[in-house]
């Protein structure tokens, strides 16, 4: 690995999955409480407690050192040029790292049970506020790496298209940076000051609405790594070419910019927004749906040359010709999969009116569990089985356990959220800690909540198994060839039109459809006359 | 394969993905303006600091009622952690209107098997109206994480038929929890 990023990159994909372990052995434990078992320790105090540092972990921390980590990878291998500063990179690294102790110690202590939505009046520990915002600022110093990064090869390569791999990172950062503005308002204007009891009044309604600003597109911060990993890893696994460079970049143009004025569908629900902006971002959200769409169309076209290449014939030979044995190739395939099913059920989720059916209940748990936790995260792992040769100049000794490690998160979690879409419909609450099951309105709900905790404990095993699999089975070789190979286009464009090798005109855009979203959402809050809820400390006493 | 033919099957391919999610928009847009069904969204705000002195929800006015006009109202305070009231008979095929509020932190009102739902946020009136149109019980659970006594904050809804939907003379109607 050249440019000297090897630790720093190793530094940010340990601590993702030493936290991803960890939360997974909580989220597993939380599903054994829910069936009414009664496992040790279990009582309101450790399940919020565990509830809210699964959610941290997994939302805040673990997909925003991979992303990062990651990105770092990308800039140095595809643009072929050191970082811009290894010292600010290093400086991020620690400020979330930092960040990560400060918010899950007050989690631990019982001070910061708020989940990892922390809606006010609730309002937990400063220092957990702090941290989060630590692990935030920290990603910022990232964001400015990758920016700079492409400017520099922009400079040095005059007129020429940015890497794919490069152009998508990017947008990502860009992403990001608009995303975590929600929420960095709100923690430093609303929630820092309730916890430190300098105000006794906190604008509920703002709080939330600022917090959904951020909920959506982080979603789509996750999931961006594995978008690239579709498009410039994929095809290369497969041993074919990408069908097209060009629908990469619309891609991530059109994510970045249909992600973000969409967050009011998680509010849909609530009484301090009217019908008018709920639908608008409805109808936003729709067209969110159509990256996904070319994707899907690009990546299928690219497997299927890869099929033909190996001699796969007919409508669908080509499918059975593809080479299943690697990582890479399975894993998107899972992926599509449970893109595949978490879509359908985010299409009921932002149907607007149909969002009553299932609001808070199981439903959206396993909407999100299933496109994070399934479709982006299954992903991680295998892009991390792509790039650690490249990392540690070592092969997998054996893939075989690898496979095994890809099919068993598959497998658990279709089981863990299958069921929890029935229990959904059937009303069943998310965020309950225990159920009266004797009450027969809904002793029907155990057998499903049953059910779903075989899944999870087959997403526990194959997360330990990940860890297994990456620190113990790769040995070094000698004479390999040890290089970061992206996919070629089958076509390889030598010039894009400059909105789709830069990003000034899609952040105007983005910066229109913001004020267009948001504008009066939020305005409405100092415009009409609101009554703040009293703050509502859960850190204090003994 | 010629970068022309490349071009044309994404072309069409976008445009089946444009159609595919006009179709979705449409649904949408036909079901919110021509069937006029919406979220709960009247934003009508309340201070949840003086809840205690609002005469509207005042505890003898909480619980269902039938309003001189023949409508039904059912007025709930969300509080940590119980719903008052606890028990709520509702009538069977007649238009029922919820009002719910919260003097404390942010609560969630769900109608176990139907598609009554809203948010409960203090300093906002969530109100929602809907028709019950089979006789039985529903489970009422709070749904947004209020506290550690969460888990335990239900209540139940009691949709009478004609026989037993027995207002008094005042137009309230309460039930007994079963013990």
């Amino acid at each position: 690995m050249n440019y000297r990023v090897k630790n720093l990159i190793l530094a940010h994909l340990s601590v993702s999955f030493a936290t991803l372990a960890a939360a997974a052995v909580l989220g597993a434990w939380q599903m054994t409480v829910r069936t009414g078992i009664d496992p040790p320790f279990a009582t309101p105090e450790t399940y919020f407690a565990s509830v809210s540092a699964h959610g941290t972990i997994m939302g805040y921390v673990m997909p925003t050192l991979f992303t990062m980590g990651f990105g770092y990878f990308v800039a140095v291998t595809a643009l072929d040029q050191p970082l811009p500063s290894m010292r600010l990179a290093w400086a991020g690294f620690w400020l979330a790292a930092v960040g990560i102790v400060a918010a899950i110690v007050p989690i631990v202590m019982g001070k910061a049970t708020v989940l990892y939505t922390f809606y006010p009046p609730l309002t937990g520990s400063v220092f957990y506020y702090l941290g989060v915002l630590l692990v935030v600022v920290g990603s910022w110093l990232w964001v400015a790496l990758m920016i700079w990064a492409m400017a520099i090869w922009k400079r040095d390569n005059p007129g020429r298209p940015v890497p794919l791999a490069m152009f998508g990172t990017v947008a990502n950062a860009f992403l990001w940076l608009w995303t975590t503005g929600g929420v960095a308002v709100e923690i430093i204007f609303q929630l820092i000051p309730a916890s430190l009891g300098w105000t006794q009044l906190i604008d509920v309604g703002l709080a939330r609405t600022l917090f959904a600003w951020t909920l959506h597109p982080i979603v789509y911060f996750w999931l961006l790594p594995a978008y690239i990993a579709f498009y410039t890893i994929a095809p290369q696994a497969a041993g074919a070419r990408l069908y097209s460079d060009l629908m990469g970049r619309l891609s991530f143009v059109l994510l970045l910019l249909f992600s973000l004025p969409v967050g009011m569908h998680h509010l849909f629900m609530d009484p301090e927004h009217g019908t008018g902006f709920k639908f608008l971002q409805a109808m936003l959200t729709a067209l969110v749906v159509l990256p996904t769409f070319l994707t899907v169309f690009t990546i299928s076209a690219s497997m299927e040359i890869a099929g033909r290449l190996r001699g796969g014939k007919g409508l669908f030979g080509w499918i059975a010709a593809l080479p299943w044995d690697r990582p890479m190739v399975l894993a998107t395939c899972l992926s599509f999969i449970l893109l595949g099913f978490g879509g359908f059920g985010g299409v009921v989720n932002m149907a607007y009116a149909m969002n009553a059916m299932i609001h808070n209940t199981s439903w959206v748990t396993a909407h999100f569990h299933l496109i994070f936790g399934g479709a982006v995260v299954i992903m991680y792992f295998a892009i991390t089985y792509w790039i650690w040769p490249i990392l540690l100049e070592q092969e997998a000794a054996d893939v075989r356990p690898l496979r095994l490690q890809l099919w068993l998160w598959f497998i658990g979690i279709v089981i863990m959220t299958f069921p929890w879409h029935v229990l959904g419909l059937l009303g069943q609450p998310r965020r309950i800690a225990t159920f009266d099951y004797a009450n027969p309105t809904i002793a029907q709900w155990q057998p499903w909540v049953f059910v779903s905790m075989f899944g999870g404990y087959l997403m526990l095993v194959s997360a330990l198994l990940f860890v297994w699999n990456i620190a113990t089975l790769y040995r070094a070789q000698p004479d390999g060839d040890n290089r970061m190979q992206y996919a070629v286009a089958v076509y390889p464009p030598t010039r894009v039109p400059n909105a789709l090798n830069s990003f000034a005109l899609w952040n105007w855009l983005l910066l229109f459809l913001m004020v267009v979203a948001y504008g009066y959402p939020l305005g409405q809050f100092f415009l009409m006359d609101v009554y703040p809820g009293l703050v509502h400390r859960v850190d204090i006493g003994s | 394969m010629s970068e022309e033919t490349i071009r044309r099957s994404e072309l069409m391919w976008g445009a089946i993905a444009a159609f595919a999610v006009g179709i979705m928009a449409a649904v949408i847009v036909v079901s919110s303006f021509a069937m006029a069904i919406h979220p709960p969204s009247n934003v009508e705000t309340i201070d949840p600091t003086t809840l205690n002195t609002n005469s509207e929800f005042a505890e003898s006015n909480l619980g269902t009622r039938v309003n001189p006009d023949g409508s039904v109202t059912v007025r709930i305070v969300a509080t940590q952690f119980e719903f008052l009231p606890r028990c709520i008979p509702v009538p069977k095929d007649r238009q029922v209107t919820f009002r719910v509020t919260s003097p404390d932190v942010i609560h969630g009102f769900l109608i176990a098997g139907t598609n009554a739902n809203t948010m409960v946020v203090p300093g906002y009136v969530a109100q929602l109206r809907t028709v019950f149109g089979t006789a039985g019980d529903h489970l009422m659970p709070c749904h947004e994480f209020c506290g550690l006594g969460h888990s335990e904050m239900w209540a139940l809804v009691k949709v009478l038929d004609g026989a037993q939907w027995k207002p008094d003379s005042s137009g309230k109607i309460s039930c007994e929890l079963p013990r």
